[in-house]
């Protein structure tokens, strides 16, 4: 891994970063520290959900309780991520196609989400529409119940969720500028031609990343689900949820077996952006 | 991770040529409000509802006042981790070229897509006393599991990308010119790296720091696993938050999200004016 190839004329830059012997002791480092603090922890998921062999790890994964966790979590991620698939073009649209002020603090708040707490806005969302919050007395009076219960896990997950797609496409729509959609304007044609021919093709890579990203999230979500599910077996437990579940009945095999489930997602998510950075262009990168 | 980017040389336009202005704004400000804003008020709200005695006496009980220690404590050892390993792996990224080098790259972002309570149960496992890790070192007297390295590990394992990933775009960036004339001039390059290098990247390294350390603050579902959650000992705000909304304590609850959600505030606030700072200094580049 750490044979070092002569640097090519444009990357001068790594000649400069000193001496081959000083190189190859920090790659070595670098390598064996992303081995035993990121590779290693992925490795152990799956030596331990096939510590037993197939057969019970199949038997885990189609465990009845698993099973519905399954589901439910793969229905919040197409109630989810869908939502925030239209809030992104759109929010994205109005951000790189128009000027306007107070610009840079839209973008502070569409990014708000990252730096909260999953638990945090779980509690935030309780307070909201949780029996005691603010919009409370009108739910109960109307018979309405979204907290512990599918609605208040879907609404959760579209908050931590919801920068995923704007911050794709954001960067890329700003470099690609809106020549060609104003070219298509003067043309005659309508908004949504403009969005459906011009604009949607030239970003369809960064957007489906963005989803990717989205779903992934969507899917693994903890903190925030936990905080508002109720955790009712079978009922209003997602993948993850049911991970700590099993774990906590000591049920390690389960646990793991369902944890690799996830991590596959996770190592899919990886593979799909390994390949799309090839397709966008590189924003600020010349040559590679 | 950073925040958006925001293209310096825009040019001002007289008039909007391009459609739905109108309808674009309104509806990502009206989706801002529902999904944001409406939640986060209600928690400022009812943190206020407490007054200012009764928020200061939560904050002050001796469990929260553990937790949070515990929390911030963790939480600058992660930082301090990431900020060695995150500087490290961006110079190796972007100045040496090796067989695997688009591999490493990738598996730095792992620790993000990894689900946090998988990622929890993995470390646990691996530092557990019965571990590949932990069999060897807890018998030499490092025990991890159930103490408060173990929730630092877990906080360093999730906020891994943050500095990397800051700094790798501006290292990138750095044009050879200026590296070449400090070598040319005679500079070893220890001196370059502290002299040229370091202060062009000492904003989004600090971004990318902070960035890292809000992160640990939140983070719950890796910690959980392999705290141990003993209250006043290993048990983190994020989790005697949760702990008190199952005790129907909505003030406690509320009071102690608030103070994680003024870090969070303190955090954007912190890495926006660092943005600033770059820019004027790209700008003197």
């Amino acid at each position: 891994m750490a044979v070092i190839d002569m640097p090519a004329p444009a990357e001068r830059a790594a000649r400069a970063a000193g001496s081959p012997a000083g190189a190859r002791i920090l790659i070595g480092i670098a390598v064996v520290l992303t081995l035993a603090f990121i590779v290693v922890p992925v490795v152990v998921i799956f030596a331990q959900a096939f510590a037993r062999g197939l057969a019970p790890y199949l038997a885990s994964v189609t465990e009845r309780d698993t099973l519905r966790a399954v589901g439910l979590t793969v229905l919040v991620a197409l109630l989810a991520v869908p939502v925030n698939v239209a809030f992104g073009l759109v929010a994205a649209w109005a951000i790189t196609k128009f000027e306007f002020r107070g610009k840079k603090f839209l973008l502070t708040a569409i990014e708000l989400p990252f730096s909260i707490s999953p638990i945090v806005a779980g509690v935030a969302y309780i307070l909201v529409y949780g029996s005691n919050g603010l919009l409370g007395p009108f739910l109960e009076a109307n018979d309405l119940r979204i907290m512990f219960a599918l609605p208040g896990i879907v609404l959760v997950t579209i908050f931590v969720t919801s920068p995923f797609v704007v911050r794709e496409l954001v960067p890329l729509m700003q470099v690609q500028g809106s020549d060609q959609e104003e070219v298509a304007a003067t043309l005659g044609a309508s908004g949504l031609q403009i969005f459906w021919r011009v604009t949607l093709p030239n970003i369809r890579w960064a957007l489906f990343y963005g989803v990717v990203l989205c779903t992934a999230r969507a899917i693994g979500e903890f903190g925030a689900v936990s905080v508002v599910s109720g955790h009712v077996r079978g009922e209003t437990n997602t993948l993850p949820l049911q991970v700590e579940l099993l774990y906590h009945d000591y049920n390690a095999a389960g646990a793991f077996a369902a944890a690799s489930t996830l991590t596959l997602i996770a190592l899919a998510t990886l593979a799909i952006r390994a390949v799309i950075e090839r397709r966008l262009p590189r924003t600020g990168r010349v040559g590679h | 991770m950073s925040t958006i980017a925001l293209d310096g040389a825009q040019i001002v336009r007289p008039r909007r040529v391009l459609p739905g202005f109108g309808l674009t704004m309104g509806a990502t400000l009206l989706y801002l409000a529902v999904i944001v804003l409406l939640p986060v008020t209600a928690l400022v709200l009812k943190s206020a509802e407490i007054g200012w005695d009764g928020f200061w006496r939560i904050v002050t009980g001796p469990r929260t006042l553990a937790a949070l220690k515990l929390t911030f404590g963790a939480a600058f050892l992660a930082t301090l981790f990431n900020a060695a390993y995150g500087l490290l792996m961006a110079w190796v990224l972007t100045r040496y070229r090796f067989r695997g080098r688009e591999i490493l790259d990738a598996l730095i972002d792992l620790p993000f897509a990894l689900p946090t309570a998988v990622a929890g149960l993995a470390l646990t496992a691996l530092y557990a006393n019965n571990g590949w890790y932990g069999s060897v070192l807890e018998p030499a007297g490092f025990p991890v599991v159930y103490t408060m390295v173990g929730v630092a590990i877990a906080m360093a394992f999730t906020s891994v990308p943050f500095v990397v990933r800051t700094v790798q775009p501006v290292l990138e960036s750095i044009q050879p010119e200026i590296e070449e004339a400090s070598r040319t001039l005679g500079a070893y390059p220890g001196t370059i790296f502290r002299r040229v290098i370091f202060p062009i990247i000492l904003p989004s390294y600090l971004t990318g720091c902070a960035l890292a350390f809000a992160r640990s603050l939140g983070e719950f579902g890796a910690v959980i696993f392999i705290a141990g959650n003993l209250p006043f000992k290993t048990e983190i705000a994020a989790l005697l938050i949760y702990i008190r909304l199952e005790e129907f304590d909505y003030p406690a609850a509320s009071a102690i999200a608030a103070i994680l959600l003024a870090a969070a505030f303190v955090t954007l606030l912190t890495t926006n004016l660092l943005q600033l700072w770059q820019l004027r200094y790209s700008r003197k580049v």
